[in-house]
């Protein structure tokens, strides 16, 4: 393995001095970010390249406007809210679902599955899942819903903020950082949507994107690649991941997702509103679409403006320039979502980073 | 078979009657047999050699109560004799509290006391003192056990952070994470559950032959809660000093790797019940491996890192597989509760 490493390095290197000037490679996985971190990859890399962490943790990209949505329905005493456990502790206008857990209709689930359980043995609330997360999460959550219609459960429910990856990246590129060079691409969002997804990224803004698994050598792998095409001026469409991940994705996941979905203009914390960017249950669903249920009209809400979660998501600041980082805001009392999630750039940061190495 | 409530503990177990009589001479006497028990005096009266002595205690509150390689009356053992372990000393007595609920089986209550009663005896020392209380069904989960414990500290033994000096080495006496990620599984209920086996046990076996053979020895610890991550950032944060530990050498069961990955956990921070950290002089490093290598509870014994000079300010630091370095924080969060 070693040997792997030192050749990928030797390679980043000699292009990092040819290029001689700042390389941003942005990694738009949370995943990615933390085993960036856990294996001190950023450490083996040269000066001049620079890692940023995208927009690419579920819970920190969700839009403040949805997470008050959420914490106004857990106040009634009609529902019970079955949310992902790291959702739970995202501060909202005033307070954050873990607040709220002591009246008991907030609970924990581990699956998707897990809601729709929940809905069947509560059949006096209506349970809303939240269901956030990306292409990965989407095919699970369609999966309950056909369930849920087929069963006819009708105190089930999705509010759903489920996002695409590759319209972030497009807004990325259309304005909020246009410095950035290419783009490690996450290896299980692949999976799904097939590594061709990204392509559009390659034709209409020439930047390189690779994807990689997300063991160590896998993504060092990743960033040499992406080295050597910036070397070469030449941006492609690679995949060093190449034994899972297809061109055309997983094509059944694909076909649920469309059956249940359609994709809507939705917010993102720090992008804004990116067209076609979030995942809405279809008219056929329409009767588990929580926010037809419940009559909500998704609006954007004013995040803290002491936070810069936003600006951390586009990969325009590293975490320890945000004046709360380590001060005020730490993993355990968290003020934004990127210090509440375990693959939040902010807790990555904290937990393994040695801030005077990294901070530039 | 059904249980029927004279199989199971009643509030009156506690009353200090017939009842609570018989729990003591049938249930609880048996499995602990000694003489200064067999007195049922208020307090036992204890004869030791030395002066100095170490006192500790804790509670243990672990759920689930029985679990792959130990249960909650194993664990009550094993952690307090450790905990005087590695304090330099020779546990000699135990005291043991019971907090039973009502309507407990006393098929499982004769199990854990069962296995008091052989830890103890494994590790060399008496439970001399006890209490039983029993508390109305939802007051408690089924048990809740203290112990608290004294050792006679060995001559010449005197640990301390202050001892610990730049160049130092860290012995570790085998794998971590074993015990929190057994635990931790078992409730997870995950599909390797089975392969994973706490590693609860008792350490003043080890400890006492490493301290009584070597010189070296300056500091010990048992990285329970919090595993390896805490106590390691503990030596630094009480001495100054930084620590630099490399990830191919600290000991990791590739089935608790398997397990910490599947469900998001960083094995660093995993409890262990059978393991001590001990920084020792570059001198006897090698001499306190060997001895830990031949015993039963150390075979799988490292030399992890070493003490190091401090820069900025006192940091733990992992080099890892692929020669990067990262910091490895105390750490924080996610609480797992009820693990010991
Ligand atoms: S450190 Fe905290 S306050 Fe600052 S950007 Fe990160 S999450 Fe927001």
């Amino acid at each position: 393995m070693l040997d792997r490493i030192n050749k990928a390095q030797k390679l980043i290197n000699s292009a990092c001095e040819a290029l001689g000037r700042r390389i941003d490679i942005m990694e738009v996985c949370g995943t990615h970010t933390v085993s960036i971190f856990r294996n001190g990859i950023r450490s083996i890399l040269p000066e001049s390249l620079k890692l940023l962490s995208g927009p690419g943790c579920p819970v920190c990209v969700t839009d403040q406007g949805y997470i008050d949505t959420v914490l106004n329905l857990a106040d009634r005493n009609d529902c019970i809210i079955a949310t992902y456990g790291d959702m739970i502790r995202v501060p909202g206008k005033d307070h954050s679902l873990e607040t709220k857990q002591a009246k008991a209709n907030v609970k924990v689930v581990l699956s998707s599955e897990d809601a729709l359980q929940l809905a069947k043995d509560n059949p006096e609330h209506t349970v809303v899942f939240v269901a956030v997360g990306f292409e990965t999460t989407a095919p699970a959550t369609a999966v309950v819903v056909r369930e849920a219609a087929a069963e006819s459960i009708d105190n089930f429910c999705v509010l759903s903020g489920h996002k695409l990856v590759v319209p972030a990246m497009r807004a990325l590129l259309s304005g909020k950082n246009d410095n950035i060079d290419a783009f490690l691409c996450p290896g299980h969002v692949s999976v799904i949507i097939g590594y061709g997804a990204f392509a559009e990224i390659v034709e209409d803004f020439n930047r390189p994107c690779v994807v990689a698994g997300f063991e160590a050598v896998q993504i060092v792998d990743g960033l040499a690649e992406i080295c050597r095409q910036l070397s070469t001026g030449k941006a492609e469409l690679t995949s060093v991941y190449s034994a899972v991940v297809s061109e055309k994705g997983n094509i059944a996941a694909q076909q649920i997702v469309d059956e249940c979905f359609e994709p809507v203009d939705g917010y993102w914390r720090g992008l804004g509103k990116i067209e076609r960017s979030t995942l809405r249950l279809n008219d056929k669903y329409g009767q588990f679409d929580a926010f037809k249920r419940f009559d909500i009209s998704e609006t954007p809400s004013e995040e803290r403006k002491d936070c810069r979660c936003g600006e951390v998501l586009c990969g325009l600041i590293d975490p320890p320039v945000c004046g709360l980082f380590g001060q005020t805001c730490t993993p355990q009392e968290p003020v934004g979502p990127c210090m509440v999630s375990s693959e939040g750039a902010c807790a990555a940061w904290f937990k393994y980073g040695r801030e005077k190495i990294h901070k530039r | 078979m059904r249980t029927t409530r004279n199989d199971r503990i009643l509030l009156a177990h506690g009353g200090g009657g017939q009842l609570m009589d018989d729990l003591i001479r049938h249930h609880i006497l048996p499995s602990l047999k000694n003489d200064a028990l067999a007195g049922l005096g208020d307090s036992a009266r204890l004869n030791l050699a030395s002066s100095s002595v170490c006192f500790t205690t804790d509670s243990y509150v672990v759920k689930p109560l029985f679990f792959n390689g130990g249960d909650i009356g194993k664990l009550a053992v094993c952690g307090t004799v450790n905990d005087l372990a590695v304090a330099g000393s020779k546990p000699v007595a135990l005291a043991l509290s019971l907090i039973i609920e009502d309507g407990f089986e006393f098929e499982f209550l004769d199990k854990i006391l069962t296995s008091i009663g052989q830890a103890a005896r494994r590790s060399n020392v008496e439970v001399v003192t006890g209490d039983t209380k029993t508390v109305e069904a939802g007051a408690a989960d089924k048990i809740f056990i203290n112990t608290a414990g004294i050792g006679q500290t060995l001559a010449g033994v005197d640990l301390g952070f202050e001892k610990i000096a730049v160049g130092d080495k860290i012995v570790i006496n085998g794998t971590i994470g074993d015990h929190g990620m057994t635990i931790i599984s078992q409730r997870a209920d995950i599909k390797f559950e089975s392969q994973l086996k706490s590693d609860c046990a008792a350490l003043a076996g080890l400890t006492c032959e490493l301290l009584e053979n070597t010189t070296g020895i300056k500091f010990m610890r048992d990285p329970t809660r919090g595993g390896l991550a805490a106590t390691l950032n503990e030596i630094s944060r009480s001495t100054g000093l930084s620590i630099e530990v490399r990830e191919t050498d600290i000991p990791i069961k590739p089935v608790v790797q398997a397990a910490a990955d599947m469900l998001g956990f960083d094995v660093l921070t995993i409890a262990n019940e059978g393991k001590f950290v001990a920084i020792v002089s570059p001198e006897s490093a090698d001499e306190c491996l060997n001895i830990s290598r031949n015993h039963p509870l150390g075979a799988d014994a490292q030399i992890i890192g070493e003490v190091v000079e401090t820069h900025d300010v006192p940091l733990v630091e992992l080099e890892t597989r692929i020669g990067g370095k990262r910091i490895v924080q105390m750490p924080y969060g996610r609480e797992l509760p009820r693990i010991c």
